[in-house]
């Protein structure tokens, strides 16, 4: 084959790289290395919690099974300290549940109604007022429960019950309003994405719109909708600034959601601020409930992932 | 019966009572001679005095102020199979979904002239589209069936508009209306997704049959399927004109001969409005039992199309 | 049919053709309820914004711009609140603009189809997720203690840039892909490398598309409070420079903003710390509004 070309037109054409590409190898060698530093920040994520955990968990004080199946949390008694985290795992909940019972239905039905109601020109009101909602910094929604909502609580279901200044209910309703645009951003994009065919299917068979909102829309949704749950769920377990400010600082196992309690995360940024020189018990116990939180966020996020990768597949 | 009810209107044209031109017909002889010719003339009845089920009078169908097809006046027949052929994108799907009320989904879309079924105006202000949907079903082009299971597909119609029924009895007789109860008869309770693409569009008839409605469009029903799957479809839609009055818009003209009774042939037209710009929109061209068309067209837009010369 | 007159036949269908008593009623409730629903949530944003106005726009003076924190209420200042949130953000753009892009370009005109791509991207999406406050751990024990560079500005800056490392690199994919791919045809036609083809051609297309992503992940990162608070952010730090060393302490906005919240004493927490809240949320509000209008910009050349 060379030899024939060489016959027919002298010496053959040169086309490899010149030398000018050498520089190219290294710009894509650079932008190679932008791609890889995310997996060297989760890398140095695990590293750092599971080793300073690990330390943790050789300290005398304290044991694994005696952190995740204790129900006492006083972690500043340095080795006289108590560290079984259930109390901090069942406020984190509290917070949670709390939240999702007010960002699921809010969620679903502002997205039902974005995607089958409201006419293009709502919509493009609507959805950055959801956005905005959405970038509210967090610890301005702490400043908001605490001083609006506790007060108002107080002074409506406070005739009925004692409510204290801290507490798991108006921290878990104003995470619940928070995260309502994640639910709805996500779940309006998956009722969306239920093709027309469907919907005209159901007109076809003489249903209304109430029905073939709830009787095809949100079912042939739903593996979607699941997924926004699961992620809100993400985001209010991982939220910090509003339980640190609104919920409490007491590891308390309680269902009462008018008790002051302590999550997770406010812990880590209750421990930040006192004295937990590195080393200390106190400074390893914070690395090791943040990587409690970090592995459940993980499962949580895997889990969405897979339902995300499951709707997805019906309707590609 | 009124006089205006016995008529075959086609737009512009005089009206010729039906069985005027029949007869004419049987004089001249067909003269287009093809399989399609042949097909279209076995053995057919076209019963005369049957009523009238929709009278459209100068119906115009536009979106956005377009319109896409227009001025169509005619009239379908109770308990026959009325094709609409013509070339693609000629506006006889939009006509289709017009006659229940399915462009109402569409927001930018409006009717003109007036659409009668049964003699009550469609689009009269009190009528409610949702009860037209009922007593009019719908077939689509793909197979649409919910991601349930085959009974929840059948019971999804009657649950929805209020029926009372038995479950069990409904779901056998409409999956044996539409030939389907013995290939699901076992799998009552899987997904309709698992089903092949002939057998979803059955259940979809079938889906169509059990809200008892009296006339079902389909709009190219078997374009998504193998020739078998098509065959079982056709076969179908000859048992459901003994009860039920259908129209179906296909491209194939084949099918329209082999299965319908009368061929309505839209194509599109070119105007030009006043700033003297093309405007394309669908015409209905002629109207007609279907051996006349296939076998003797009056226009010859007609015979262009049906003998392979256009579109 | 044959006994009925037409007229007869018309107004019996058009009765049963109309929707049955209760119907319609229902249909517009179910959506009444869906509209007041999707009103909670502005609502609550309305009475949110509303709330602290009422709350702080009064305590927000001249003077609390530019003096540094006091154990007074009525001298207390932003001063260091805001140069440190100002310094911030512009060491976090320089460090996660050119990695997020850089990122977002290899993934979308580079990367081969192997499992590091796979795993990367996989990576990016789980990273989305992690809670801020882990970020912070990160920050404290690899940059402050392992790296011992300490409670310093650049620590914060460099968490808060990995925090928002995942959204920078999503939303500059978006606007890569959004370039029309006869574009980088023509371009590679024309003899020029894949390498040249990115930089003249397409990073320029997408560039607003990417810079508006950039700028609302920016106003993210200066919104959060728990990295910063746990890599060591300081309440009141004085300084007399502007910029700061970027070893030297620091301190941000909603830092003080907690801080003040977390006060007993009311004046504090009801007077300064919404006047603390409203100048934060003007300088995301300013963000935002540039975001929109480089986002308008953009959408109207296209």
């Amino acid at each position: 084959m060379t030899s024939d070309v060489r016959g027919a037109g002298g010496p053959a054409v040169d086309l490899r790289a010149g030398s000018r590409r050498l520089g190219e190898k290294l710009v894509l060698t650079l932008l190679w290395v932008c791609a890889a530093a995310s997996i060297l920040t989760t890398v140095g994520i695990v590293v750092i919690l599971f080793s300073e955990a690990a330390g943790f968990f050789r300290e005398e004080a304290v044991s694994l099974r005696g952190f995740l199946t204790g129900t006492t949390w006083q972690p500043f008694g340095g080795a006289q300290g108590k560290f079984g985290v259930l109390p901090l795992v069942a406020g984190t909940l509290l917070v949670t549940v709390i939240a999702l019972l007010v960002a699921v239905p809010l969620g679903l039905t502002s997205a039902a109604y974005l995607s089958e109601y409201a006419s293009p020109r709502t919509r493009r009101i609507l959805k950055p007022v959801l956005e905005v909602l959405a970038g509210v910094p967090t610890v301005v929604l702490g400043y908001f429960a605490l001083t609006f909502m506790t007060p108002l609580l107080r002074a409506t279901v406070g005739q009925l019950t004692t409510i204290s200044v801290f507490n798991a209910a108006s921290a878990g309703i104003v995470m619940g309003i928070m995260i309502v645009p994640t639910v709805a951003s996500l779940s309006e994009d998956a009722m969306s994405a239920v093709p027309q065919a469907l919907r005209e299917g159901a007109y076809g068979l003489g249903a209304t719109k109430r029905h073939v909102v709830h009787s095809v829309v949100m079912p042939a949704a739903l593996s979607g909708i699941v997924a926004a749950i699961i992620l809100a769920l993400g985001r209010a377990i991982g939220e910090t600034m509003i339980v640190a400010l609104a919920a409490g600082n007491l590891p308390n196992l309680t269902y009462n959601p008018f008790e002051q309690i302590q999550t997770m995360t406010a812990y880590i940024v209750q421990a930040v601020q006192g004295e937990a020189p590195r080393g200390s018990l106190t400074y390893e116990s914070i690395f090791a409930v943040g990587a409690l939180l970090f592995v459940i966020t993980l499962l949580i996020n895997i889990a969405a992932a897979r339902f995300v990768r499951r709707f997805r597949e019906v309707y590609s | 019966m009124d006089q205006q009810h016995e008529q075959a209107r086609v737009d512009g044209h005089a009206r010729t009572p039906v069985a005027t031109i029949a007869d004419e017909h049987r004089r001249n002889g067909a003269r287009l001679d093809s399989d399609l010719a042949r097909q279209a003339a076995a053995g057919r009845t076209v019963r005369d005095d049957a009523a009238v089920v929709f009278d459209l009078d100068d119906v115009t169908v536009s979106y956005a102020g377009f319109p896409a097809i227009r001025n169509v006046s005619m009239q379908v027949r109770e308990r026959m199979i009325t094709a609409l052929i013509g070339p693609s994108g000629c506006g006889k799907t939009t006509l289709l979904r017009t006659l229940n009320r399915m462009n109402d989904l569409i927001p930018s879309a409006s009717v003109e002239g007036t659409v009668r079924y049964k003699g009550a105006d469609l689009y009269a202000r009190h009528v409610d589209p949702v009860e037209v949907r009922r007593r009019i079903g719908m077939v689509f082009q793909k197979a649409n069936p919910f991601p349930k299971s085959i009974r929840d597909n059948i019971l999804f119609g009657p649950k929805a508009t209020g029926m009372t029924f038995d479950a069990d009895d409904l779901v056998e007789k409409s999956l044996r209306g539409a030939a389907l109860w013995d290939e699901v008869k076992d799998k009552l309770d899987s997904s309709a997704l698992g089903l092949s693409g002939g057998q979803q569009q059955r259940l979809c008839i079938a889906r169509a049959i059990a809200v008892e409605p009296d006339t079902i469009l389909m709009d190219e029903p078997c374009s998504a399927l193998d020739p078998i799957a098509t065959g079982a479809i056709e076969n179908l839609m000859r048992e459901l004109r003994e009860h039920y009055t259908i129209i179906i818009v296909t491209h194939n003209m084949q099918q329209a001969a082999r299965a319908s009774d009368m061929t309505a042939f839209v194509t599109t037209e070119v105007s030009h409005d006043e700033d003297g710009r093309d405007r394309r929109s669908g015409r209905l061209i002629e109207y007609d039992r279907t051996e006349v068309i296939f076998g003797d067209p009056r226009d010859t837009r007609t015979e262009d199309y049906v003998s392979g010369r256009f579109g | 049919m044959a006994v009925s007159t037409p007229e007869r036949i018309s107004r019996d269908a058009v009765q049963a053709l109309q929707a049955p008593p209760g119907r319609n009623r229902s249909e517009r409730a179910f959506k009444m309820v869906l509209l007041v629903t999707t009103g909670i949530a502005v609502v609550m944003l309305v009475v949110l914004l509303l709330d602290i106005l009422v709350d702080g726009v009064a305590f927000v003076t001249g003077q609390r711009l530019l003096q540094y924190s006091s154990r007074f209420p009525d001298q207390f200042g932003f001063r260091s609140g805001i140069t440190g949130t100002l310094s911030l953000m512009v060491l976090v753009a320089l460090l996660s603009f050119p990695i997020g892009v850089g990122a977002a370009t290899y993934f979308e005109e580079f990367a081969p189809q192997n499992w590091f791509t796979r795993l990367a991207e996989a990576n990016i999406s789980n990273l989305a997720g992690v809670p801020s406050v882990v970020y912070g751990l990160l920050g404290a024990g690899v940059f402050v203690y392992f790296f011992s560079l300490g409670r310093s500005l650049i620590v914060g800056a460099i968490t808060l840039s990995l925090l928002i490392l995942p959204v920078i690199i999503v939303a500059s994919r978006e606007s890569l892909r959004a370039v029309p791919r006869t574009l980088r045809e023509a371009g590679l036609g024309l003899g020029a490398t894949p390498l040249q083809v990115t930089w003249r051609q397409v990073l320029p297309q997408a560039l607003p598309g990417i810079l508006t992503g950039t700028i609302l992940a920016l106003s993210r990162a200066i919104g959060e409070t728990a990295p910063i608070l746990v890599v060591g952010a300081l309440f009141s730090r004085r300084a007399d420079n502007v910029p700061w060393d970027i070893n030297d302490a620091f301190s941000a906005l909603p830092i003080q903003i907690y801080n003040l919240v977390s006060r007993p004493q009311q004046e504090f927490q009801a007077q300064v710390a919404p006047a603390g809240i409203i100048i934060l949320l003007v300088l995301l509000l300013l963000m935002n509004s540039i975001a929109i209008i480089l986002r308008n910009r953009s959408s109207r050349s296209n």
